[in-house]
């Protein structure tokens, strides 16, 4: 599958990853090559056969509706990039 | 080289406990080669001071009579697992500054089990990679050399750290994580045991997660033994991984009999693959020859999906790294690249944060889960993997484990490692199966090539059944006597 | 019943759908373990997995799962006994993972209904196409900074469920009985406390037009909108911007849109609207949740008496009108009330539920709005206007005299049988007591009781209102009237 210019621009956008110009020719030809190689699997026939999501498909185990986390805000924001206000993280100004 | 570091685990547990030299010493030892060989940049942190408190303790439990089934042992712990209050970068620059304020669950248990860590180890970037050469903290070098050529060689990937630092003797054992082959393929690169255990039968809370599916946590160590001491003490049912199974952990040391009479060993016809060298289906032979002088029955069986289990993973796991990698964004932790305004600073802070590999992989999985093409690629992948566990499912009718090579070819050059994503990918084009059916897979070294580098064979298991491919592996590891055959070949040289 | 509205160039039918997303009502989130309540100090009700923290791992809350299942049961709806959790990409800053669980294909509720009362008394089902469980995402706080804009992630976590309805509405009346039935339904159920002011509840609402029998048009949708008011309002606006364009020959575009509370107008968030392509898969760190039938009937047997099946007793059983019946099952505390009264009613009388839910609907409900107090907060208990209705139903007191013992239970609380005693409000029942007094009254009045006894019958009036009034209201009505009636007759 060849993929153009444009499609790397949009998936790039759509993962929010800045793509240098210099990249987008790079990247779409191995992008290319990894899409044509996986064609392969158009070979195989899988009528009438289920996806396959995960290993364990059997139960989810569900816990009890207790709090026993949180109230450790200082941890929660101990990382932020820029340091924390208020005990928030801050973003650029979004405007809606 | 002090002695202490030449010993095994099992053999150093012993010893720790006859109290033949303390936690102390011999984490000194450890601490000592791993400075030594630091030009291997198998660590991106060291826990020297750390290590040694951990070792007090140790000794102190021992003293009590109350130590642990690894207690006192220096280990490595790949850069994948939040260690609380030490850095923990998955091999990213995005992670470059991550303290995590909480301890993963395997960390955990290793921890409870008195294994002393030394340090995290390196990695390829979110352990997406087959030759370590995709860290952010540079490539990490194999300690193993072809004879008379000094060029450097890969470890292998992801956990190339580990397997360089045990390899190497700077850890005892380390730990490693294993999504499309990353624990066995760089053991079989360095001359190790790698076990990827059942999925759910490690907790992947608070591992750094690549593909949920697929990830699972399991010991990189010398021998079948210390592997299945270090696998009891980081299994375990996990109340915080929904994924988890609830399934006791046996104690695997004490059920090790070396016993494989009437066991019947598969042999899969499509794990011949194009361009696999002869010395590698030599050692192959060899692994059929040595199970069956010690009484299994050998059977040659197919799993006709294998040639697609490659494509397939490279479907599902970018697909589900696209999107557990979406929460690196440098908001909440992790570097940020600021922008002119909020897009500008996701792109800049991803763009620039994730390494090439990194970043063409988020972009496979968001092309093949986009609209208009998820049908055609992921749901047909997810299909297909269900016929590649069929597989498994149909040959276990049959057989008790399978018998393959871990990889096509032995480690290559680091200096000039193939440019093609996809010939890189083949490195583990045997290994993926086992992970797209949940299968437990264990690689152990069986033989040299011509030019003294390790080859590794794999055994295949059903679910849950770790102590089938142990017994196995302990069956070939006594005949192959890898580590005769490696003083032989030095020695004839 | 289909409604239509005339334009200039014929007749348009009005088509809404809602999303209603309702916070299930739970001591901690969806898929950790901190606490849900409201109000805290900015992150501090914040798990790392909330916070989208590496290695984080999701796991389910079955009280969650067991309220979801309690609200499709309510809805008369199907249970799917196998559900998937799928993860919805997208970048945001209140959305740590970088995607929303929640549940695409596989949604733990299928189809039911919920009923709407029509102003022409007839009732509609508004069909319920779905019910899925999700993940609330944190709040964007903007006006505390020039510059930026500051993330709480409290609610990052929270259960919600989304209900979805079928585009079975076709007026603003229809849609804001649909919200008001499914809040109260919600609130008799305790799955949702259906505070809208909290953000418990808020709603999507679809919004299209069409010629009468025609194809469904395109449909703008109005997000967020939390209040029943401000979704009339979101409807109104809606359905003449898009009767105007479609009368100049206009096109709608299918979007997104934005209801500003304070100018009264929907807006086009065509910003946020760029390329959205969510990527859905099913969480592969969740396994599906699937369901033991056992446990759906188990929950099934809990359920309580709904607003509809209550109403219909209250009518047929208790003898109320419609109206008030209605009233008082609107709320399922207004019902829990009403019937803690009946229960705390001694005297046998057949007309003590009717007289007690008029006491209700009219004087209580009357306090609480003048002192703007909720049914909780008022000081007169059920079991204290049970008293009041058995001192008029066994003629302690008169109606009138009721109406002041209730305003001073009303301020002070105190039972109304004390405050008749204190004040000696006991009605007078005593004939000769009564005879005295109008005996008083006629003498001084007696050119009144000539123009009586001429044939001025409506005099008897103000003779009733001089003794009840020289008498303070507490001769008893009856006794009064009869020996009124025979002493002025002179017999």
């Amino acid at each position: 599958m060849e993929l153009t210019r444009e499609n790397i621009i949009k998936v790039a956008h759509l993962a929010r990853l800045e793509v240098p110009d210099e990249r987008l020719e790079p990247l779409r030809q191995s992008l290319s090559q990894i899409l044509d190689w996986i064609e392969m699997l158009n070979e195989v026939n899988v009528d009438g056969v289920e996806p396959m999501f995960s290993v364990n498909q059997e139960q989810m185990r569900r816990r009890e509706d207790v709090v026993t986390d949180g109230g450790y805000a200082k941890d929660i924001v101990a990382n932020a990039p820029g340091g924390a206000q208020y005990d928030m993280f801050s973003v650029p100004k979004v405007v809606e | 080289m002090n002695e202490l570091i030449k010993l095994n685990l099992s053999q150093a547990r012993d010893k720790l406990l006859k109290k033949d030299f303390s936690s102390v010493e011999l984490t000194s030892a450890f601490i000592k080669q791993m400075e030594e060989t630091r030009g291997l940049n198998a660590f991106i942190t060291e826990t020297p001071e750390l290590a040694l408190e951990q070792a007090k303790a140790s000794d102190k439990r021992i003293a009590a009579g109350s130590a642990g089934i690894m207690e006192g042992i220096p280990i490595g712990m790949k850069d994948l697992f939040c260690s609380k209050g030490t850095l923990t970068t998955a091999a990213s620059k995005i992670l470059s500054n991550f303290i995590p304020p909480y301890e993963s669950t395997v960390s955990q248990n290793l921890k409870d089990a008195g294994a002393v860590s030394l340090g995290k180890t390196n990695l390829d970037e979110f352990a997406m990679g087959s030759a370590n050469i995709t860290s952010a903290y540079g490539p990490v070098e194999n300690p193993w050399k072809k004879q008379g050529d000094n060029a450097k060689l890969v470890p292998g990937g992801s956990s190339g750290g580990s397997a360089a630092a045990v390899a190497a003797r700077s850890c005892m054992a380390a730990t490693a994580t294993d999504t499309g082959g990353s624990i066995r393929q760089p053991a079989a690169f360095c001359g190790l045991v790698g076990l990827k255990p059942t999925y759910g039968r490690c907790s992947r809370w608070g591992v750094v997660a690549f593909a949920s599916s697929l990830d699972q946590a399991g010991p990189m160590t010398h021998t079948i033994r210390d592997a299945a001491i270090m696998l009891e003490a980081m299994s375990g049912y996990d109340p915080k991984d929904a994924t988890s199974i609830d399934i006791s952990v046996p104690n695997y040391e004490s059920l090790l009999t070396g016993n494989v009479k009437g066991l019947r060993v598969g042999i899969p016809k499509e794990y011949q693959v194009d361009g696999m060298r002869s010395e590698i289906m030599d050692v192959w032979h060899k692994g059929v020859e040595w199970l069956k002088q010690a009484g299994a029955e050998i059977l040659d069986i197919s799993l006709p999906h294998t040639k697609y289990a490659l494509p397939t993973y490279y479907i599902i796991a970018p697909a589900e790294a696209s999107s557990n990698l979406a929460r690196y964004d440098g908001i909440r932790y992790g570097a940020r690249i600021e922008g002119e305004d909020l897009t500008d600073l996701y792109e800049k802070t991803r763009g620039q944060g994730f390494g090439n590999e990194v970043q063409r992989r988020i972009m496979i999985g968001t092309y093949v889960l986009s609209a208009g093409y998820y049908d055609a690629y992921f749901i047909k992948a997810q299909r297909v993997r269900r016929l590649i566990t069929k597989d498994f499912t149909d040959a276990f009718q049959k057989v008790d484990c399978i018998l393959t090579p871990t990889t096509p070819t032995a480690a290559f050059s680091l200096d000039n490692p193939p440019t093609d994503p996809v010939e890189m990918y083949m490195n583990d084009v045997l290994a993926v199966p086992a992970n797209l059916a949940g299968l437990p897979a264990l690689s152990l070294p069986g033989g040299l090539t011509s030019d003294g580098l390790p080859l590794g064979l794999q055994l295949v298991g059903k679910s849950f059944d770790e102590v089938t491919l142990l017994n196995a592996a302990q069956v070939i590891e006594t005949a192959a006597n890898f580590q005769g055959q490696v003083t032989q070949m030095r020695k004839a040289s | 019943m289909t409604t239509y509205i005339e334009g200039a160039t014929g007749p348009w039918e009005v088509v809404i759908g809602l999303e209603v997303h309702a916070q299930v009502s739970s001591n901690s989130k969806l898929f950790s373990g901190a606490s849900t309540e409201f109000g805290a100090d900015p992150n501090s009700q914040v798990s790392f997995v909330d916070a989208g923290f590496p290695g984080m791992l999701p796991v389910i809350n079955d009280f969650c799962v067991r309220q979801a299942i309690k609200t499709g049961l309510g809805l008369h709806a199907q249970i799917n006994e196998l559900s998937v959790f799928d993860r919805k990409n997208y970048f945001y800053p209140d959305l740590p993972s970088g995607y929303q669980i929640s549940q695409f294909k596989h949604p733990i509720v299928g189809e039911g209904h919920l009923n709407i009362d029509l102003p022409d008394g007839e009732t509609k089902a508004v069909r319920i196409e779905r019910i899925h469980l999700e993940q609330d995402a944190g709040k964007s706080i903007h006006d505390q900074h020039p510059s930026k804009t500051f993330i709480d992630l409290n609610r990052s976590g929270v259960a919600l469920m989304e209900i979805v309805t079928m585009p079975d509405i076709s007026s603003r009346e229809e849609a804001m009985a649909f919200v008001k039935n499914l809040r109260s339904l919600l609130r008799y159920l305790g799955t949702c406390d259906g505070n809208m002011e909290q953000g418990s509840m808020r709603a999507d609402v679809n919004v299209s037009l069409r010629r009468p029998g025609a194809e469904l048009g395109t449909r703008a949708e109005v997000k967020n909108v939390n209040s029943i008011r401000f979704m009339g309002q979101a409807i109104d606006f809606e359905v003449q911007r898009q009767m105007e364009i479609l009368e100049e020959g206009g096109t709608i575009v299918q979007e997104t849109r934005l209801f500003d509370p304070v100018r009264g107008e929907t807006r086009s968030m065509r910003s946020k609207e760029e390329a959205h392509d969510y990527r859905y898969f099913p969480d592969p760190d969740l396994p599906p949740l699937r369901l033991k039938p056992e446990l759906i009937e188990e929950i099934r047997k809990t359920l309580p008496e709904l607003p509809e099946a209550k109403k219909t007793r209250f009518v047929e059983k208790l003898g109320l009108s419609p109206y008030d019946a209605a009233v008082l099952v609107s709320d399922a505390e207004f019902a829990d009330y009403y019937e803690s009264a009946i229960a705390a009613i001694k005297q046998q009388d057949d007309k003590a539920p009717k007289l007690l839910a008029n006491w209700i609907t009219s004087e209580l409900f009357g306090a609480m709005n003048r002192d703007n107090l909720t049914i909780s907060e008022s000081k007169v208990r059920p079991e204290g206007i049970a008293e009041l209705v058995d001192l008029i139903t066994a003629g302690t007191i008169s109606g009138r005299i009721a109406k002041d013992v209730f305003l001073q239970m009303w301020e002070s609380g105190e039972s109304a049988a004390q405050i008749v005693k204190e004040k000696g409000l006991e009605q007078v029942s005593d004939d000769s007591a009564i005879r005295v007094c109008i005996e008083q009254i006629m003498a001084a009045n007696a050119g009144m009781v000539d123009e009586y006894r001429s044939g001025k019958d409506k005099l008897f009036g103000f003779f009733v209102g001089q003794v009840m009034k020289a008498m303070q209201g507490k001769a008893n009505p009856k006794l009064l009237n009869d020996v009124l009636k025979e002493m002025l007759d002179g017999k």
